[in-house]
């Protein structure tokens, strides 16, 4: 661990607020109801959008007839796919390092071929939604239905016609990984395990729905946008781009932002159409998905079949890992992060905390007419944790070996690090052997499955269910930078000094209620000395921050914590520099301390950092000659030692089967997990806590259904099950502190880690309860259906 | 009957976190929006508008009810109470002391919902509030970001504190 300048670790500080669960100081405000989302924001002459979306998986789109709807009250414009490209400019999303990847280009309003239900291809502005809406419902529409691609697993044969004519077929994007001597691995091996695994395809349902309000001021020069989003520098670039506008044309503004979870962190067509309807008709136009849209339109995500086997010594030692991975995409790769990226993922993670030395994994990913897939959180992390503890589950019970034994023996040994996993990633620190004797202790194991074999032979039917997993966190330029895609991997902090003897830190990292401002704020209390309630963070805002990636893959502390904390430092070398000056005592016997400038030895207070502000600012006549105070510091960070700081973690789930209903119920989720250092307990454990339901969600309840023709069956939430406070059980969570080198915070993410684990732990869990009826699922989500047919009763 | 225009306005009259207001209305519009649009109260959130997140969640006449399923016409006469109006007469105070000590939100966007429904469960001083009745009540309330853990501590924990005050107070 780094120390300061000061001699002192961040954490002996005298006034250190990292590790203590401070509440978040912007937390008062959402609770009082006065949040500002996107569509809270007033705007003068304020105009609507609403769009027009394909009914059809896939059809050409003949004619539009738009006469009567133009003359419906409060129409202000309708506009067609031809017309706003004029404007706004096709992409296609594609990464140069993901070699072979093929998309094909996509319009912000579809010209002239719709390719899945819920695709724009008309903008209707008016004076109000409502307005719109009733405009759309005028306009007449011919298409010409053609073919739709709707099953990933026939997507590639040679009679299924393919999406997009000009790729000749509809394989977007294929990676082999071939590591070791796989074949005689399973030739020799005593135990061989295999399974097909069905992961059902689901989305983010943010509960603020994707909003955008674009305001074209042409006398400033000035695109204003708000946006419910993580990445504004990264949507300015874009909008740049494709509305050809220099970068100081326009501003984006992301203040709360209700929910993301990496759906609000992609390119959508109505938002991208809604930025060009403003420049057109040079007045605001605001754009708020409805929950009906959200389901048809918000990026889907796992929808992937794993065919994958393992082989055993018969000592219990896991040899090698052969896995194909298939997965459906939609009808196009989401622009600029790709949707190739979670079957990539996939291959690098599966086994990812085991030391077998031969792996072989295939991933397809395909196109097909059903809404687009990408980024949601823990990309790829589920299926990969699910394929291999799955089938180390599956090996346990061959070998007759306790499920938890039989993880202890293979995990990499803590002691074993710096080191490689197989599939070639960098692992610096991480901890499992650590993080399963914790689980262990914490979720009283043995007794547990002591009071399950009791409860069998009185024919309540309770599973206990492990998964060990690793997680991507603070990812560097190797992610997307590499790949061509202008997503910064790199953040900066400003930090400046006001007269009052507060801080204004700004911040490229961005707030989705995850605490960003809230860890921010603690890292530069504990940097600069100022109580923590001088300290106000402002992100969210290309013009007013640095530039910066914004908020993903578990970056926002990890890479954003650590440049304020830089920052923070540097600024305490200039204010204390100038009190050095004032005082005439060495700066490097001087600090700053609660609010004040301190003898460092013995803490007295020298003068206090109001003082100080008012000779300054207000004074600055009466400094010494020469002395030029800078009351603000700007550092940025990006990890460079490895391209990811890799954490990891062990979840378990305690579940009840009913075997008559097939009905499953939650008892209680057990966490541990290692995201180096923890900077604020409160947060963390919520946040894993909120991964964790979300990775339930996928397990047990979510699943967006297409029928044989393309037709989304259930975008509803009230069709659309997702988990409720009433199934949901109480969560334990407990940390093991491996801190990354890389940095002085040390701080790795969190963000995924809940969401990795929990529908292995939870599906291993349903098994385990399964054992005595010889059944065993494995396809998400587990149904009650699923259940009884895996029991042969349905 | 002759079928109405959904945009026909009527004027409605009704008692708003502790004013009485009034306002015309169209006769389609429903209650969050009327709340939102016309008296900026954007503390009523909505999600999903078929009832099911929670997130527009008003007392009206004291009890929990969704604004995105009650028309802003219904309103007529009602007594309507927001998380605005709830925090300016204090009575969620410890509520939402409780909320923030405890990290019971995230994003913040189900928190008023949250919060009203809360309230409604709080006030009846003959409810048990245990965990799990805690979850029952909230059970139409969606949250996407906490794991509803520290929902139902920072409710559970204003209800013991209520409860040893009115023992106290006994």
């Amino acid at each position: 661990m780094s120390t300061d300048p000061g001699g002192l670790t961040f954490l002996d500080r005298p006034n250190s607020y990292i590790g203590r669960s401070v509440p978040r100081p912007n937390a008062r405000r959402l609770l009082e109801g006065r949040g500002t989302y996107v569509d809270d924001v007033p705007a003068a002459r304020l105009a609507h959008v609403a769009f027009l979306r394909s009914p059809h998986a896939h059809a050409r789109i003949l004619s539009i007839e738009t006469d009567a709807a133009r003359a419906m009250p409060g129409v202000i414009a309708i506009v067609t796919g031809p017309e706003l490209a004029r404007v706004c400019t096709p992409w296609i999303g594609v990464l140069g390092h993901f070699k072979g990847l093929r998309s094909a280009p996509q319009y912000a309003l579809a010209p002239e071929r719709v390719t899945w239900v819920g695709e724009p291809f008309c903008a209707v502005v008016a004076r109000s939604r409502a307005e719109a809406e009733d405009a759309l419902a005028a306009i007449e529409v011919a298409f010409e239905p053609l073919p739709a691609v709707v099953e990933m697993e026939t997507a590639l044969d040679p009679e299924t016609p393919a999406i997009h004519p000009d790729l000749g077929d509809n394989l977007a994007f294929e990676r082999v990984l071939d590591v070791g001597e796989v074949d005689a691995a399973f030739r020799d091996a005593a135990v061989v395990v295999e399974e097909t695994f069905r992961f059902g395809r689901h989305t983010g349902v943010c509960l603020e729905p994707r909003a955008i309000l674009a305001d074209w001021a042409p006398a400033d020069g000035l695109l204003t946008v708000h946006h419910s989003f993580q990445a504004p520098h990264m949507m300015q670039d874009i909008l740049c781009k494709h509305l050809s506008l220099h970068e100081g044309a326009v501003r984006v503004i992301c203040k709360d932002v209700g929910g993301s979870f990496g759906i609000k962190v992609h390119i959508y067509p109505d938002e991208m159409a809604t930025c060009a309807l403003a420049l057109m008709l040079k007045r605001p136009v605001k754009f708020v998905a409805d929950r009906l849209e959200s389901f048809q339109s918000d990026i889907h995500a796992r929808d992937h079949r794993v065919a994958a086997r393992m082989a055993f010594s018969a000592e219990g030692d896991i040899l090698a890992i052969d896995m194909d991975d298939l997965t459906g995409i939609g009808p196009y790769s989401v622009y600029p992060r790709t949707s190739a990226v979670e079957a990539n993922q996939v291959v690098n993670l599966t086994g990812g905390p085991y030391r077998h030395r031969h792996y072989r994994a295939r991933a397809r990913v395909v196109l097909q007419n059903k809404a687009p897939t990408c980024q949601y959180r823990a990309v790829g992390h589920p299926i990969a944790t699910m394929v291999a503890e799955g089938l180390v589950d599956l090996g346990a019970a061959r070998l007759g070996l306790d499920p938890l034994a039989l993880r202890e023996r293979n995990v990499i040994p803590d002691d074993a690090y710096p080191c490689a996993g197989v599939s070639g990633i960098k692992l610096e620190k991480l901890s499992h052997q650590a993080a399963l004797a914790k689980l262990k202790a914490m979720m009283g194991y043995d007794a547990l499955r002591a009071e399950q074999a009791v409860l069998r032979e009185q024919g309540v039917h309770r599973g206990i269910g492990l998964a060990a997993f690793i997680e991507i966190t603070n990812p560097s330029a190797a992610f997307y930078g590499v790949g061509g895609a202008r997503i910064s991997s790199q953040d900066g902090c400003t930090v400046r000094l006001d007269p009052q003897g507060g801080v204004v830190a700004a911040i490229s990292v961005t707030e989705q209620g995850q605490g960003t401002e809230g860890i921010i704020a603690q890292i530069v209390a504990t940097a600069t000395g100022v109580p923590m309630d001088k300290v106000r963070v402002v992100s969210g805002d290309t013009q007013a921050t640095p530039y910066g990636g914004g908020t993903w893959a578990s970056r926002g502390a990890g890479i954003g914590g650590e440049a304020a904390w830089q920052a923070g430092k540097a600024l305490r070398e200039n204010v204390v520099a100038v009190a050095g000056a004032i005082l005439q005592a060495d700066p490097r016997s001087l600090d700053m301390r609660d609010g004040a400038v301190v003898d460092a030895a013995t803490g007295a207070e020298r003068m206090t950092l109001a003082e100080l502000g008012r000779i300054v600012y207000f004074r600055p006549d009466t400094l010494p000659p020469g002395v030029q105070p800078e009351f603000v510091a700007t550092r940025h960070y990006v990890p460079k030692d490895y391209p990811f700081a890799f954490t990891n973690g062990v979840q378990a789930s305690y579940v009840e089967v009913d075997p008559q209903t097939g009905f499953v119920r939650l008892l209680k989720h057990w966490c541990v997990e290692d995201c180096g250092t923890v900077l604020n307990p409160l947060l963390v454990d919520e946040q894993i806590r909120g991964g964790i339901v979300q990775g339930i969600g996928g397990a047990l309840f979510e699943h967006c259904l297409y029928d044989a023709d393309g037709q989304l069956q259930n975008g509803s939430m009230a069709d659309y099950l997702v988990p409720m406070a009433c199934e949901m059980p109480d969560i334990e969570v407990a940390h093991v502190v491996s801190a990354t080198a890389s940095s002085e915070i040390g701080a790795k993410g969190a963000g995924e880690a809940g969401t990795a684990g929990a529908p292995a732990a939870v599906v291993n869990a349903i098994n385990d309860a399964l054992r005595p009826f010889g059944a065993r699922v494995s396809r998400q989500p587990v149904t009650p259906e699923v259940v009884l047919e895996a029991m042969g009763l349905i | 009957m002759a079928s109405e225009s959904p945009d026909r306005e009527h004027a409605v009259a009704f008692t708003l976190n502790g004013e009485a207001v009034r306002a015309r209305v169209p006769a389609r519009m429903h209650l969050g929006d009327l709340l939102r649009g016309t008296f900026g109260l954007t503390g009523v959130h909505l999600g999903c508008e078929h009832g099911v997140c929670g997130a527009c969640t008003i007392l009206v006449d004291g009890r929990a009810v969704r604004a995105c399923l009650m028309l802003g016409v219904q309103a007529d006469g009602a007594t309507v109470e927001t998380v605005e109006g709830l925090t300016e007469s204090g009575r969620i105070g410890d509520l939402q002391d409780a909320f923030h000590a405890r990290n019971a939100l995230q994003c913040g966007y189900c928190t008023p919902g949250m919060l009203v429904t809360a309230a409604e469960l709080l006030a009846d001083e003959t409810a048990a509030a245990s965990r799990e009745e805690i979850r029952a009540v909230i059970s139409g309330n969606y949250c996407r970001c906490t794991g509803y853990h520290a929902i139902v501590d920072a409710i559970a924990t204003t209800a013991e504190a209520r409860r040893n005050r009115r023992e106290t107070a006994e």
